[in-house]
């Protein structure tokens, strides 16, 4: 196994030496990758050929210091697309997509020197709290191969809490990001809306969508965020804030002296397991002992977040949606022989049956005489979240609240109740709601399923400086996880 | 609110998709749950209040408008279900 000290920024300065190749870095994921993916089933595709050869060239040519990922192998959720590699979404409709171009972020990555290994799998289209509605495969939870790993970004969670790669990059739409990885016990931040550009992101919820860096600790996130983050013509949602050095960044502060940590009345008190409870518990004693101040801060519609989130999240889908209707790319059924026959087989074979659901629900809340009450709705409402975290944020720096109300689940458990799955969102889609980011971290393992529990740190927009801070003092304060119990 | 089978496939039709009745009978009873749920917004006094689409500032980014390569279109078609090397092919529209 790859020596679990072993992180991305470790490895970087190894590799920038010349202590060690390319080659021999791309070599250790992939025997990782051999001996974790026959019981994970985390990756949709390995580019072993591509990436030894592409790390035999760099040995060749020698560390490159400009590159500040060189050598460094990673895996990108398969929402996001990636030129000649394909981009399946997890879905049948996609399942022969290669696209003719790279998205932004991972053009970034590429000219930062990273080495591509595989696409990471997902729930279709990311809709989906588990990784079970992926139509490929299902993936399993590292700490116990019986339970789901968190979703939508469940295979890059997955592939890194077992050291698959260095970094992955995953897509968070209501929690798709932070709850994979609080079920997998690794990191995963959910950027400030505008911070990395959406192009090359398979579109499912875009004004809520962000894709962010999931990795086995804090600096190795910081890495990542300085190299996708930034202003990019080809997404006009995109932001031109200026990009600071998020790892530099993390040497200027030990500790949380003058923090304040806003715990929201409405979080806390909701209903969560009490293993949950306890780890989240001592992370906030944890962080008071390293100088921070905890407040109570009101969130008054937090109750209200997922029923808004979801009409919001649905109605985008069913519009996004759309474009898979046989023509220019993915699936088309060849039997029909009339082109409205042919949309509708073709998206009624191809897409799952959760997807279909969110589409159709999409279409019900935007269709005339249920706009107002739904859509226009559930944006005023969204307003409204919004301006609950504005005023929070005059009290305190930064908000701590869990990630889930429970720690990972056993696959098929939920299966047959989307409503149940949908409320797991509960403290998770707020933030996508209000276009705010957020970090979560591991906070311990649960008392009572031996499970990793996440503990989550939110912050004003533009504010992933001081929550990359705050996390990686409290990761440190907390300590590492051990090594995940199903690949011992 | 009345979200039965025949409801479940007029919604389907709409959006371009098709279910069997089987299908329609226990999404039906899902959407009911869920929708239902979504209801519970009607508790909110939203009197007044501004709706709130997009977290981004950037509403209309206007740009020069100039030539630049983008895609070729070999590797457009490429991924096409049909195609004839310049146009994608769909099942004819206009019968004679």
């Amino acid at each position: 196994m790859y020596k679990d000290t072993r992180t991305l920024i470790a490895t970087r300065r190894l590799l920038q030496d010349g202590q060690v190749k390319v080659s021999e870095v791309i070599q250790e994921c992939l025997n990782n990758i051999c001996k974790t993916e026959p019981t994970l089933k985390a990756l949709l595709n390995i580019q072993e050929e591509q990436a030894m050869e592409q790390a035999r060239e760099m040995d060749r040519q020698g560390p490159d210091t400009n590159k500040p990922l060189w050598g460094i192998p990673m895996t990108i959720k398969d929402a996001i697309c990636t030129r000649d590699m394909p981009t399946t979404c997890g879905s049948r409709i996609l399942a022969n997509f290669t696209p003719g171009y790279d998205a932004t972020l991972v053009h970034r990555l590429k000219e930062a020197g990273a080495v591509i290994l595989g696409k990471t799998n997902l729930d279709e289209f990311a809709m989906g709290s588990s990784t079970e509605n992926s139509a490929l495969q299902t993936t399993h939870n590292p700490w116990d191969l019986s339970r789901v790993p968190g979703g939508s970004s469940g295979g890059s969670a997955a592939s890194m809490a077992a050291l698959q790669s260095l970094g992955s990059i995953g897509t968070d739409t209501g929690g798709s990001i932070r709850q994979p990885a609080s079920f997998c016990g690794v990191v995963g931040m959910k950027p400030t809306y505008g911070r990395v550009s959406r192009y090359g992101l398979v579109a499912f919820g875009s004004s809520l969508e962000q894709a962010g860096p999931i990795t086995t600790c804090v600096p190795d996130c910081a890495a990542l965020m300085s190299v996708i983050s930034g202003h990019d013509l080809l997404d006009s949602t995109s932001s031109a804030a200026p990009v600071p050095d998020y790892l530099g960044a993390l040497e200027r502060r030990n500790d949380l002296k003058g923090l304040r940590i806003g715990l929201p009345a409405q979080y806390w008190e909701k209903k969560m397991s009490p293993e949950v409870y306890t780890a989240c518990n001592h992370a906030m004693q944890t962080a008071r002992d390293a100088g921070a101040e905890t407040v109570t801060v009101d969130l008054p519609h937090a109750g209200h977040a997922v029923a808004a989130y979801y009409i919001i999240a649905m109605a985008e889908a069913s519009s996004n949606l759309a474009r898979y209707d046989g023509v220019r790319y993915g699936y088309r059924d060849m039997e029909a022989t009339e082109l409205l026959d042919m949309y509708r087989r073709t998206r009624s074979r191809a897409l799952g049956e959760e997807v279909q659901r969110r589409i159709m629900i999409g279409t019900y809340v935007l269709s005339a005489g249920y706009y107002d009450a739904y859509f226009k709705k559930a944006a005023q409402v969204r307003r409204l979240i919004h301006q609950d975290f504005m005023r929070a944020f005059e009290d305190c720096d930064v908000i701590c609240s869990p990630v889930v109300p429970f720690t990972a689940f056993s696959i098929g458990e939920k299966v047959d109740d989307p409503l149940q799955l949908y409320l797991m969102d509960i403290f998770t889609s707020s933030i996508n709601l209000a276009g705010l980011p957020g970090i979560s971290i591991p906070a311990g393992l649960g008392g009572g399923s031996g499970m990793p529990v996440g503990i989550q740190i939110l912050g004003p927009a533009f504010s992933e400086e001081l929550l990359l801070q705050s996390a990686c003092v409290l990761e440190q304060a907390l300590g590492p996880l051990p090594l995940p119990t199903a690949l011992i | 609110m009345n979200i039965d089978k025949e409801y479940v496939t007029r919604i389907a039709s709409l959006a371009r998709l098709e279910t069997s009745p089987d299908q329609a009978e226990k999404f039906a009873a899902q959407f009911r749950d869920i929708i239902g749920y979504m209801d519970s917004l009607n508790l909110v006094d939203t009197t007044g209040v501004e709706p709130f689409y997009s977290p981004s500032e950037n509403i209309s980014v206007l740009r020069e408008d100039e030539r630049r390569a983008t895609c070729r279109r070999r590797e457009i078609l490429a991924n096409a279900p049909r195609h004839d090397g310049e146009y994608f092919i769909v099942p004819k529209i206009i019968q004679r």
